[in-house]
């Protein structure tokens, strides 16, 4: 399941809700993405957060699917805030769950690596110098490349 | 054709849509790119540096070699910085 919204979420409720009722489950993993208060040295009072609508709901999508290509996955979760947040937000939860931890824990940090360069959001930062568009990091292309390998997955 | 702009790439360009009326000359990704940089300073010095820009093309990503037609949707926006 995906999401992209405005609001914040409720992690604990978000787990529960992805859970309920299937007892195969064994285990979930889970990332949830905040706001910091640097970039680079400079300190950050807050940041916007633009997206492409329709794109988005489709590459995480697109994502979502491929996880569970790759993993036995009972759920999985995606979702993902828009506009403007402040230090500690929350920003993103990536979720999964299976009947192992194995294919929750690869399977979730997959989906955090793909989502962070396959995803149409930008961040705009608010710095004491002004507002500034977050440049794309060599490391999360890098990360992204990890999994690009069909030998990846458990399946 | 629907043109979308996000990001810095929408700040330079100066809108974040425009529809356009593509010659027949332009067939691909690159030939759109060329002529959208004659199409204003704006645009010339947005689309300066194609290793900063990402091109979607119906909402998919695509190489400079992937061609538009009228009627498409492409987007233009720099490397994403998500999650």
């Amino acid at each position: 399941m995906i999401r992209v919204q405005l609001e914040d979420f409720d992690v604990g409720a978000e787990l529960e809700r992805l859970t309920a009722g299937n007892h195969r489950i064994g285990g979930i993993a889970s990332f949830i993405g905040l706001v910091r208060d640097m970039g680079g040295s400079d300190p950050v009072s807050a940041l916007t957060l633009e997206h492409y609508p329709g794109m988005t709901e489709r590459k995480l999508a697109d994502i979502e699917a491929e996880a569970h290509k790759r993993w036995p996955l009972d759920a999985a979760l995606v979702i993902h805030r828009y506009g403007r947040l402040e230090p500690g937000d929350r920003i993103v939860l990536v979720a999964t769950a299976s009947p192992h931890r194995e294919a929750a824990l690869a399977a979730c940090n997959f989906l955090i690596d793909w989502l962070k360069t396959e995803a149409p959001f930008w961040k705009s930062e608010e710095t004491p110098t002004g507002e500034r568009w977050v440049a794309a990091r060599a490391e999360d292309k890098a990360a992204r490349e990890r999994w690009t390998s069909p030998f990846q997955g458990t399946r | 054709m629907k043109l979308l702009y996000f990001a810095w790439l929408r700040a330079r360009v100066g809108c974040a849509e425009e529809e356009v009326a593509l010659p027949p000359q332009v067939q691909d990704v690159a030939g759109l790119l060329d002529w959208l940089r004659a199409r204003s300073d704006g645009h010339a010095e947005a689309l300066r540096n194609l290793g900063l820009v990402r091109v979607a093309v119906n909402q998919d990503y695509v190489g400079l070699a992937h061609p538009v037609r009228e009627g498409d949707e492409v987007a233009l926006f720099p490397p994403v910085t998500g999650g």
